[in-house]
């Protein structure tokens, strides 16, 4: 076993993980972070994104030790303390972006990652930019359009 | 049906947000392997990696060297948890079906790769997996048959030798027709005769299976967690396969990550799962990989159609006569025979055809068994005849849009009697298509590419139509009865108004990102002028809702849905009597709406529901011979199907050099009957669509020769993303069903079940003056660049 030190939604947490261990594993199964899923075993799906060091990463395809010392942001920390939904989360409840949700964590982290690199993206900016999340439910519109709106560039 | 009066035009019809989204965005909703369970016993399932072999040795040596891998368990050693039980196949379509026996672990054969041969237990996930990986199976091989025109052919290898032969039934709608259908095509002045072929497809939905079978503490009880739609149906027949008192079973689904169609079945990991907690006295649980997934859970379509038009020179099409041979897979899931039986009774389409034959020979073959997937039967049926009246109208020199408007059942010929013997229940698909043409835009677009034909342009313009019909609603008990269905089509409801004026309701009916909390919620706060949020559906656990059938068939709002409609009339009718007997007038003088009671022409005299509710709880006062406690029970067994129908038009951009294809315009006009919620009738159509356009274009379950399955990730599966999704443009026009109070027909297939047409149409029309008169799905760069060359004279 191997410790890791990691900060997941602004808290340090100290764990001991087999090195092989993933990094979704850890977060799902030692922290309990149970809002990241998994939804495949070839890092295709995207439903594990999250934020490592800021950008996102499919927690699928990289080692918990690997985190180490790495700040991690989950679906769990998006939201304000008292609440308040981030803006990314409720421009997916307000367009109606999501169906049976099991996709939604990942999409939602790839989203905010997406938005806040490229600025001023369009929608052929935002569906190549999600491409690596999967959705089984939605055809996409209403993702791409809550991300759109969410960035401030449009969509309805 | 209890007539009430209406509440004023309040949520139904409005774009309501949804009550589930927020649990599901922060993360806070349980899916099934979110589920914490210290001390379970972590199952890994061993596959055949083979397609058909006897199994001849299982080593678990090294399995067992692995540190947390506890126990390595052969099909044999399983075999005295279940003796002789197997896993059901609810729907013996004719009386001499064969049902081979399928063991939730082989015993001494493999008929699958992907079949279970043997079990790991583990003290984690990773140890179950590792086991799993290093037991040692030692294999005969055995003949394989993997392609379904294989399955039938002289001297083919028998998937079960014990049944005799590869034919699990031959099904058919022929009653005495058959001469009179010969005569149609023997007069006819067109005939289209077309074989087409429905691809083999993975259902997928992004969360895989899993389940967790957890026995009480006290003992005697057990409780199994599943990513089910079904977990009514999964309690029965957990009870009745492994032998456990029905009353000690309690089947929970938690969060469910999307289905269609693929978890409406009963699992050999539930059973396993179930049976082991029983005999260990511990949680035990089981989550199914991706790759996994693509072998062990069932598939859907995999059909060879052969259908022929007879039409009369106008077009008038007088006959049909389709042949199907369905893949079984090697066993019979739970509905896996009566698949087909649902398109059956809709090769006609919307059209008014008069004669009308039918028959269906299922097989088996050596790959995972097929059962229901989003349309089931419907789609490969609307593919079938939306192909073939292309290829009429080609025949009879008139466009796509022309030969449906000579052949749709009229607007006035409702409730129509079908050839096939149903009654649909109400449409005007004329109206719809017309209008679907104006939104595509169609004359332009034709205009457009004829201009890039005339320029000699790679890039062509196809424009592809499909109007369907579907029977949604699932369903009338005692249709289902002559279908030999194993169970009925009812739903249950119960509807609570608390003593402070808040609502529960129990539903039968089990969501999996249907929306049911919002859209049942709409409903009853419409009728009892609450607040929707005021409003709480309970749903999906056995112990909370004791009576349901559960989701599929596009079945929730048009039969679960009336039910929670009718059993808040109920309770409106109680709460009449009690308003009747407190404000000291008649029942017949009084009128509800915004949730008041009043006596008519005396408004002063007016009693809140929020103080009927009240009184019914302290029982205080309340007419004499009544029960306490406002609630009613709604079982409701639907008297016909509902019919959803549509037009939708695919327009593609072919590249002729490279065999592209892309989808640059989709517009979809759909008759759903009356709309609760029309923000979740579009997300169902929108994810519909796409459902039914990646089996036109991407998605394929490739099996090579030795029957393995070389396309089971999805980096070879091509679920689409975002990048391949086109813009959905969409209208409605709605019919009422006369079926139901609110005229409801369900929404949660038509988009797959209209799009593979509408785009492979395109595609073919885009290509039409090169000679090209079909293309196979999916309809990829190759099959595409492929169907070009041959056409043109089989340059490569």
């Amino acid at each position: 076993m191997t410790a890791v030190t990691l900060t997941v939604n602004g808290a340090e947490r100290s764990l001991e993980v087999e090195p092989r261990t993933l990094l979704v594993h850890a977060l799902r199964d030692e922290l309990r972070l149970t809002g990241t899923n998994v939804g495949c075993d070839s890092s295709s799906c995207g439903a594990c994104t999250v934020l490592v060091d800021g950008q996102s990463a499919k927690s699928c395809t990289m080692f918990a030790v690997q985190a180490d010392g790495a700040d991690i942001t989950t679906i769990e920390g998006v939201a304000d303390a008292d609440g308040t939904l981030h803006p990314m989360q409720q421009a997916f409840h307000e367009h109606h972006a999501l169906q049976c949700g099991y996709c939604t964590p990942g999409m939602v982290m790839a989203a905010i990652s997406l938005v806040e690199e490229y600025p001023g993206l369009d929608e052929h900016g935002v569906r190549h930019g999600l491409e690596g999340n999967l959705c089984r439910c939605t055809g996409y519109q209403n993702i791409v359009d809550a991300v759109l709106a969410a960035a401030g560039s449009g969509g309805d | 049906m209890t007539i009430t009066e209406e509440a004023p035009a309040g949520h139904i019809g409005a774009r309501r947000l949804r009550k589930e989204d927020p649990a599901l965005l922060t993360g806070e909703s349980k899916f099934i392997d979110d589920l914490a369970l210290p001390g379970a016993i972590w199952v890994g399932v061993v596959r055949s990696t083979e397609a058909h072999a006897n199994i001849v040795g299982i080593d678990g040596s090294a399995a067992l060297a692995i540190d947390g891998v506890n126990e390595v368990l052969s099909g044999e050693d399983l075999a005295l948890l279940w003796g002789e039980g197997a896993l059901p196949c609810a729907w013996p379509v004719t009386g001499d079906m064969k049902t081979p026996t399928h063991l939730p672990v082989a015993r001494s054969t493999a008929k699958y790769v992907g079949d279970a041969v043997a079990v790991v237990l583990a003290d984690s996930r990773y140890a179950a997996a590792d086991g799993a990986a290093a037991v040692v199976v030692d294999y005969e091989p055995l003949p394989a048959v993997v392609e379904i025109e294989d399955a039938v052919a002289d001297g083919a290898p028998l998937v079960h030798p014990d049944l005799e032969s590869n034919e699990c039934y031959t099904w058919g709608l022929w009653g005495d027709n058959a001469p009179a259908v010969d005569a149609a095509f023997a007069e006819a002045a067109h005939v289209v005769s077309e074989r087409y072929l429905q691809q083999r497809l993975i259902p997928a939905p992004m969360e895989p299976r899993g389940c967790a079978a957890v026995p009480s503490p006290a003992g005697g009880e057990l409780t199994l967690y599943s990513a089910t739609q079904i977990p009514h149906i999964l309690k029965v027949m957990t009870a009745v396969v492994l032998g456990i008192p029905e009353n000690k079973l309690r089947v929970v689904a938690p969060s469910v990550g999307g289905g269609f169609g693929c978890k409406l079945n009963v699992y050999a990991e539930e059973i396993l799962c179930s049976a082991l907690a029983m005999q260990r006295g511990a949680p035990v649980r089981w989550t199914e990989g991706r790759a996994e997934a693509a072998v062990s859970t069932i598939q859907g379509r995999g059909q060879v159609q052969h259908i022929e038009l007879a039409a009369d020179a106008d077009g008038k099409v007088q006959a049909v006569r389709v042949k199907l041979l369905a893949d079984m897979g090697a066993y019979l899931q739970l509905v896996t025979p009566g698949v087909p039986l649902l398109g059956g009774f809709l090769y006609h389409g919307c059209y008014d055809i008069g004669l009308y034959l039918f028959e269906c020979t299922s097989v088996f073959t050596n790959r995972t068994p097929t059962d229901a997937y989003r349309g089931a039967g419907r789609p490969e049926a609307t593919y079938a005849i939306e192909r073939a009246m292309d290829s009429l109208a080609v025949s009879v020199g008139v466009s796509p849009e022309e030969i449906r408007a000579r052949n749709f059942i009229a607007a006035d010929a409702f409730p129509y009697e079908s050839s096939a013997g149903l009654t649909f229940d109400s449409g005007d698909y004329q109206v719809v298509l017309d209008k679907a043409v104006a939104l595509a835009g169609v004359a332009g677009r034709r205009a457009e590419a004829a201009q890039r034909r005339a320029a000699g342009s790679s890039k062509r313009i196809g424009v592809g139509f499909s109007s369907y019909v579907e029977m949604c609603g699932l369903a009338p008990s005692r249709v289902l009865a002559s279908l030999a269905y194993g169970a009925g089509g009812w739903e249950a409801a119960t509807v609570r108004v608390s003593p402070t004026c808040k609502v529960q309701v129990v539903t039968g009916s089990t969501p999996h990102g249907q929306g049911h909390e919002t859209c049942w919620s709409m409903i009853v706060a419409d009728k009892l002028g609450v607040d929707p949020d005021d409003v709480e559906i309970l749903h999906s656990d056995t112990a909370v809702s004791p009576t349901g059938l559960d989701t599929y068939g596009s079945r929730s709002l048009a039969v679960g849905g009336t039910a929670v409609y009718m059993a808040t009339d109920k309770v409106i009718d109680k709460a009449r009597a009690i308003a009747a007997h407190q404000l000291e007038a008649s029942e017949d003088d009084l009128e509800f709406s915004g949730g008041v009671f009043r006596v008519r022409g005396t408004p002063e005299a007016e009693v809140p529901l929020a103080g009927i509710a009240f009184a019914a709880f302290t029982a205080h006062d309340l007419p004499d011979g009544m029960e306490p406690n406002l609630e009613a029970h709604v079982t409701y067994d639907p008297p016909n199907f509902t019919f959803p129908n549509g037009t939708h038009i695919a327009v593609v951009e072919v590249d002729t050099d490279t065999g592209n294809v892309d989808l640059i315009d989709y517009v979809a006009v759909d008759d759903c009957g009356v709309q609760i919620n029309p923000l979740i009738v579009e997300g169902q159509v929108h994810g519909g669509i796409l459902q039914g356009a990646a089996q036109a274009l991407y998605e394929d379950a490739v099996y090579n020769s030795d029957g393995q399955l070389v396309s089971a990730n999805l980096g070879d599966y091509l679920v689409p993303s975002a990048a391949e999704a086109p813009r959905y443009r969409l209208d409605s026009h709605a019919t009422p069903s006369p079926t139901n109070p609110m005229g409801v027909k369900g929404v949660g297939e038509a988009g797959t079940i209209a799009a593979a047409p509408a785009v492979i149409n395109a595609v073919v029309d885009a290509l039409r003056d090169l000679g090209v008169t079909d293309v196979d799905m999916p309809a990829s760069p190759q099959t595409v660049w492929r169907a070009i060359a041959d056409a043109q004279g089989g340059a490569s």
